[in-house]
């Protein structure tokens, strides 16, 4: 075994885990406060990417280039969620995804128009394009940025649910919704804000997401559904739930793409192997879901009631 | 609303309307061909393949109130079964389509009781990342063309009947949308569907009833499953193609529109649904080439206004 190779795949993993961590954030409270369910969140994250890429392109600085991302992103999110979201509050579900349904299209096809049909390329800023040391494994510097962004931005959002006034209201929303707005709450604009949280974040996610990714237009899509299985996972509405079962599901994930085809070839012949094994990685993580939800189908750690 | 089988009126304009479509359907590839337009058979051809795939939904979605954001999963399910089969040598349509029923029966049934241990919009996340697991599994299989998908050189042998040419597609798409059609309309109003509806409005009440609705809405969806794969096996034979796309999400996303169009907890709102949103698209994307442009907007409007759907508009 070979630890150099574990330790950047776990790293890789812990990176990816982060970034699914962003999107789920802001996912899960709209999902378990506002009991929206917003698959748009997907083009979000992909316009984040676009005008971070941009803006880079443009400016060469990615302090302007994030900044860009994440307020463009802001902006058009409390856009949308003013002009068409807020008319499907009351809705079913069914209602709910049929509507995001046809933003997603709409985005996906309104950037093929703006920035062509063809990937668009980030490069990582100066100063983070080299390799960083770590415990004896040569890693990506801009990669090692992403982990640490992500952590930062992760105990930001610990503190202010679990020690501001607004992440107070964000938590009792999540547990009763309806006994906050009785107790005299503007839960209308708890709900913008919060839209608008999730917005921000899902933009930062794009934008960190860009120089590693391909940008181009769908790139939202499957990281949505990994993101959806990420929020299964912890437990709809549940912060804690979305960092666990972020890291949780990028670890798995990563780590099982490489080691899983080279476990199976010890006990398999190797045609077999080789044909199962990339198969049984790319569903890893919806049969551990599958796992998950046959014993515990509130999730890992669900939001308190 | 009533939940036993109105007393339906022969006259009523809605059962002259429905007769006159459904003659017009049988009718379409004669006229078809008598036109020179033989386009039209593919493309009536491709409605059909829907409107199957639609009503399958329906019953889980409209009549069992379950969102289930994942059923592209068995179209792909049964145009896999055609591809591999064929691939293999096998060739025989009655085998296929066997095959398919049970094997769509089997993963909807496996699924579903996985996915309904949840509700709301935990059990929509988890059937659309079923069927994306199933997307992967497809694009992970080098040896049927992974991504690139599986040609199919022949079509299903239906003997007597053949599907050679689209004429023989079409109306084996026709009789079988027929049944399809005949069974949900007999499904809804006997006793199991009338138990899956009381479900939906009140699950409580059911199960202090005494109903085991787990049961019941398994069977719904391992059925609405075999519906679904039957047109999945139907599309791989009209576009001699098995591809891992038919799975991708946004199809399931199109079923539910076209569910919603037409009519939802309708029988014959599927169809409706299906016909106008395939002719839109055909329409739109003649215009241009970003046609999605104009299709999204129209859904999120389907989404804000189409409570009853088309056709639902008529039944009362």
């Amino acid at each position: 075994m070979n630890w150099d190779l574990l330790l950047v795949q776990a790293l890789n993993g812990l990176q990816y885990g982060v970034l699914l961590f962003l999107l789920a954030a802001g996912l899960t409270l709209v999902l378990g406060i506002m009991n929206f369910v917003n698959l748009a969140h997907a083009s979000l994250y992909m316009l984040g990417a676009y005008f971070g890429a941009a803006v880079f392109a443009k400016t060469g600085s990615f302090v302007i280039a994030g900044a860009a991302a994440v307020l463009g992103t802001l902006a058009v999110g409390l856009i949308v969620e003013r002009t068409t979201l807020f008319a499907f509050y009351a809705r079913d579900h069914l209602d709910q995804v049929l509507a995001t349904f046809g933003l997603i299209l709409f985005f996906n096809e309104l950037v093929r128009v703006i920035w062509g049909p063809q990937s668009v390329y980030m490069r990582a800023p100066e100063g983070f394009t080299g390799t960083v040391d770590l415990l004896g494994a040569v890693y990506p510097s801009y990669r090692f940025l992403v982990i640490v962004a992500g952590l930062v931005v992760a105990l930001a959002l610990y503190l202010l649910i679990h020690h501001t006034r607004v992440g107070m209201l964000i938590r009792a929303g999540a547990s009763n919704a309806r006994m906050v707005s009785v107790l005299g709450v503007n839960v209308r604009l708890l709900n913008t804000l919060l839209f608008g949280l999730g917005a921000a974040l899902a933009g930062l996610a794009g934008l960190m997401a860009a120089p590693i990714l391909a940008v181009q237009p769908g790139m939202g899509d499957n990281t949505l559904i990994v993101v959806l299985v990420v929020i299964v996972i912890g437990g709809i509405g549940s912060i804690r739930g979305a960092f666990f079962g972020a890291l949780i599901v990028g670890v798995v994930d990563t780590v099982g793409r490489i080691y899983l085809p080279l476990a199976l070839r010890q006990v398999a012949e190797r045609t077999i192997a080789d044909a199962a094994g990339p198969a049984l990685a790319s569903m890893l993580i919806f049969l551990f879901m599958a796992v998950v939800l046959a014993f515990r189908p509130q999730g890992l750690f669900p939001a308190r009631r | 609303m009533t939940w036993f089988p109105e007393a339906i009126s022969l006259r009523s304009p809605r059962v002259i309307a429905v007769a006159i479509f459904l003659l017009g359907l049988a009718l379409l590839p004669v006229v078809a061909n008598a036109l020179g337009e033989p386009f039209y058979i593919t493309l009536a051809a491709r409605i059909l393949i829907f409107a199957l795939a639609a009503s399958g939904l329906n019953l889980v979605l409209g009549y069992g109130g379950l969102v289930s954001f994942g059923h592209a999963l068995y179209i792909g399910l049964g145009a896999y079964v055609v591809g591999i089969l064929s691939f293999h040598g096998v060739t025989s349509g009655w085998l296929h389509l066997a095959i398919t029923v049970a094997l769509c029966g089997l993963v909807a049934w496996i699924t579903g009781l996985i996915c309904l241990r949840t509700s709301g919009i935990a059990f929509i996340m988890i059937t659309l990342a079923f069927a994306q697991m199933f997307y992967f599994l497809g694009v992970s299989l080098k040896q049927y063309g992974g991504d690139d998908g599986l040609q199919i050189t022949s079509r299903s042998d239906f003997l007597p009947l053949s599907i050679q040419n689209n004429t023989g597609l079409y109306y084996l798409s026709l009789a079988l949308l027929f049944i399809a059609l005949y069974l949900s309309w007999r499904f809804v109003h006997a006793r199991f569907g009338r138990v899956l509806r009381g479900a939906k409005s009140n699950a409580r009440r059911m199960r202090v009833l005494g109903f085991p609705l787990l049961r019941y809405q398994v069977a719904a969806y391992a059925i609405s499953g075999s519906i679904c794969g039957v047109a999945g096996l139907l599309l791989a034979n009209l576009t001699k193609f098995a591809s891992p796309a038919y799975m991708f999400w946004t199809v399931s996303g199109d079923l539910i529109v076209m569910v919603m169009l037409g009519g939802i907890a309708t029988v014959l709102g599927p169809l409706v649904g299906a016909t106008v949103y395939v002719i839109l698209e055909t329409i739109l994307a003649g215009y241009t080439q970003h046609w999605m442009l104009v299709l999204g907007p129209i859904i999120v409007l389907i989404a804000l206004l189409a409570k009853r759907g088309l056709y639902g508009f008529f039944v009362r």
